[in-house]
């Protein structure tokens, strides 16, 4: 075991993109208010729901937002708004991202239909920032393909516009909406920092790296700027050697994506000199024969595919060395 | 402790695979109405709401407390959220509590929730960042070496999380909000069931559930005018509190971690707790995994080190036994993430003030001993409890 002091200037930098998807997107329930305010896109109508004082809330709320009274229970506080109405207020997008509703540029804005009280944010295809005005006079256009979204009207219209709406075929026969379906995608690059980076420099090369807290001593792997425990900056790297001992495991029979063929075996390493036991899988052995105590191998990808990835560290596999009795590692499990 | 505080009401919804005929508002609503009826009270009595939900992957949702505020009667008042991974139930009842204790409130809404159904919890909890191995392992991958770990210290047979997964699951029977009901469940059903994360077997597992779970918490004065006006007391709080402890801690326990020692040590302290088995009459503890039942038996001080499996075994927290852990079937039979730790303190609060129906812990509602309401979360890092009366304190 070797130890180096910390250094910036050794590392890269790169930023590192991270996905979040959720396969498939979330399913969320509308409730009767929201279902019955898309199925009327679906229809090309735009309904409100009437408060007990009387204001149309549009896009409806299941909730009075003042009393809290549940809305929209009976047929008659459901009110057909629009399709034309008020811009209330707008900006300019003079250049449309990818996920914008157009790909020329565009006005958000709040728009009040015809016989409701408050607005609805929604876009307006004006052409050009002069020809929008607060107080102008717009209406909805529709998609001629409508599923129950507020995407169904296409967008906004200067003008009065026709009162017709393009029929959806077959739509008498369609239940309901009571389910949408909202993909949800978050995408970050994010920078590791100096102890990551340095961590990550190790694994491209085959040599795990920790830090020791100058505290308390304790080695920790994957490294940590500071200590968990205390608080203070833990600084000094501490150069592991890829041999450990199996403090615990579970055999997963679980499928799932990016996990290998099941069974397969999640466990804790204490590497040799390290203080806390790194969360890893164990393979190259038969899955009953898996033990505590078990003393294991960093297996690592061939030198010619390494990148700069944990995945250069692909399991640890037995070792052969004779098990570690459990009261040399109980308090590192 | 500041100024006393009360549950009041108590209200929760059934606890089903799928509530495809509500939004997430319209499932908090049904909650919340149910405890302010039980309180003899509205929206507009309210002066304070906490809300308390499971991770934003969960359902997607990263702010519900915005739009979730009509549905709770929330205008005009302070609103916050909170989260504390799977302890949040249990956190949102507390910051609650700490509103009417230090004087500010005199009656706070907490409210919990989880819809499972619109999501997939084994992704969203194995999201990690890049700067980690990535292992798909979700929860049960997570807490399934920890048990075997637990299983290796304390010598305990094999069939102890089976006997703890009949139990809960009997319980459950009683339970009209129960999600998960099997009549005919046995050690043999148990034992049967499919080997999900070794040690850890399909039916020693909690269910994926939607539901919601509110509480009206109020003040010794709002607790006089709910008792007068609806004939069913409160449960008074004798202690509560909240730890976290680093999930990553060289020397960290992870089998009996100090953050729910100390949590527990500190509500025992403020309640005057110095034997938990006798001087609770009843547990609500948040076991997901069969195993933390002894587990927490240990951690919890219901048992020595090494022994809460023996109390299992010898069926003292069984229905009929000196000490009924889970009478309502815990956490194993229902499990909305976010609202799992509320419902354990609910559960607590019904049991002392003798509104547990069918589940009812005779000896919890004489009024003599105390209930346990308890959570955890994250990596067993966050805890939250607290323990309930029918007197005083």
């Amino acid at each position: 075991m070797t130890t180096q002091a910390s250094s910036a200037s050794q590392t890269s930098d790169e930023r590192v993109l991270h996905v979040l998807e959720f396969p498939g997107g979330y399913t969320r329930s509308t409730g009767p208010v929201i279902g019955r305010f898309l199925t009327g896109l679906r229809s090309g109508r735009i309904y409100g729901v009437r408060t007990p004082d009387g204001k149309v809330l549009i896009p409806p709320t299941e909730y009075d937002p003042v009393t809290a009274a549940a809305l929209g229970a009976a047929d008659e506080d459901w009110v057909e708004v629009g399709p034309a109405g008020t811009v209330t207020s707008w900006t300019w997008v003079d250049e449309p991202r990818g996920d914008h509703p157009l790909d020329r540029p565009f006005a958000w804005a709040l728009i009040r239909p015809d016989g409701a009280d408050t607005a609805l944010l929604h876009v307006v295809d004006s052409g050009s920032k002069a020809a929008m005005a607060t107080g102008m006079r717009v209406h909805a256009t529709w998609r001629a393909e409508r599923t129950g979204s507020v995407k169904d009207i296409a967008a906004f219209a200067p003008g009065e516009g026709p009162a017709e709406v393009p029929v959806l075929a077959g739509e008498a026969e369609l239940e309901p909406v009571s389910v949408v379906t909202l993909p949800h995608r978050l995408e970050y690059r994010l920078r590791g920092g100096t102890v990551w980076n340095h961590f990550i420099d190790g694994m491209a090369v085959g040599q795990i790296r920790g830090t020791r807290c100058a505290a308390c001593g304790k080695v920790y792997v994957p490294p940590r700027g500071a200590c968990p425990a205390d608080g203070l900056p833990a600084t000094e790297w501490v150069d592991l050697p890829d041999t450990g001992v199996l403090t615990t495991f579970a055999v997963n029979n679980v499928p799932a994506a990016g996990a290998p063929e099941v069974p397969f075996i999640s466990g804790y390493v204490l590497l040799d000199g390290a203080d806390i036991a790194m969360l890893v899988l164990v393979s190259d052995v038969p899955w009953q024969d898996v033990r505590i105590g078990m003393r294991v191998r960093a297996v690592w990808v061939p030198e010619a595919e390494r990148t700069r990835s944990v995945k250069n560290l692909k399991w640890f596999a037995p070792s052969g060395e004779p098990d570690v009795p459990y009261e040399r590692f109980e308090e590192y499990v | 402790m500041g100024n006393r505080c009360a549950v009041i009401g108590v209200g929760q919804t059934a606890y089903r695979t799928k509530r495809a005929d509500v939004s997430l508002a319209g499932l908090v609503r049904e909650a919340a109405l149910r405890a302010l009826e039980d309180a003899g009270l509205t929206f507009a009595d309210i002066d304070s709401v906490v809300l308390g939900k499971a991770p934003d992957m969960f359902e997607g949702v990263a702010t519900p407390e915005l739009y979730l505020a009509d549905a709770l009667g929330a205008a005009g008042k302070p609103m916050m959220r909170v989260h504390t991974a799977g302890s949040v139930g249990g956190s949102t009842a507390l910051v609650g509590t700490s509103q009417v204790q230090a004087g500010v409130h005199e009656r706070v809404l907490v409210v919990a929730f989880e819809k499972q159904s619109e999501s997939n919890a084994t992704w969203a909890l194995s999201t990690h960042s890049p700067f980690s191995a990535s292992l798909v392992v979700g929860a049960g991958g997570y807490f399934a070496p920890y048990i075997r770990a637990y299983i290796r210290q304390s010598g305990a047979p094999g069939n102890i999380g089976m006997m703890v997964a009949v139990k809960d699951r009997i319980n459950a029977l009683r339970n009209p909000y129960a999600h998960l009901k099997i009549p005919n469940i046995d050690l043999a059903m148990v034992e049967e069931s499919m080997m999900l994360w070794d040690p850890i077997r399909y039916l020693e597992t909690c269910p994926s559930s939607d539901g919601a779970v509110a509480m009206v918490l109020g003040s010794e004065r709002a607790a006089a005018a709910a008792a007068a006006a609806t004939g069913r007391r409160p449960a008074w709080v004798h202690g509560a509190a909240m730890r976290s402890e680093p999930m990553g801690m060289a020397g960290r326990d992870s089998v009996d971690p100090r953050a729910g020692r100390d949590c527990a040590a500190d509500v025992y302290r403020q309640a005057g707790v110095t034997e938990p088995r006798r001087q609770f009459a009843a547990a609500e503890v948040y076991v997901p995994f069969s195993w933390y039942e002894p587990m927490w038996l240990e951690n919890l001080g219901f048992a020595e080190k090494g022994a809460g499996w023996k109390l299992t075994e010898a069926g003292a927290t069984a229905f009929d036994g000196d000490i009924p852990w889970n009478p309502s079937g815990g956490v194993l039979s229902s499990n909305p993430i976010g609202a799992s730790g509320m419902i354990r303190f609910a559960e607590a609060a019904q049991q002392v003030r003798g509104q547990a129906g069918e589940h009812q812990v005779a000896a919890a509602a004489d009024g003599s001993r105390l209930a346990l309401g308890h959570a955890y979360g994250g990596g067993s890092q966050f805890f939250a409890m607290w323990a309930v009366g029918a007197n005083k304190p």
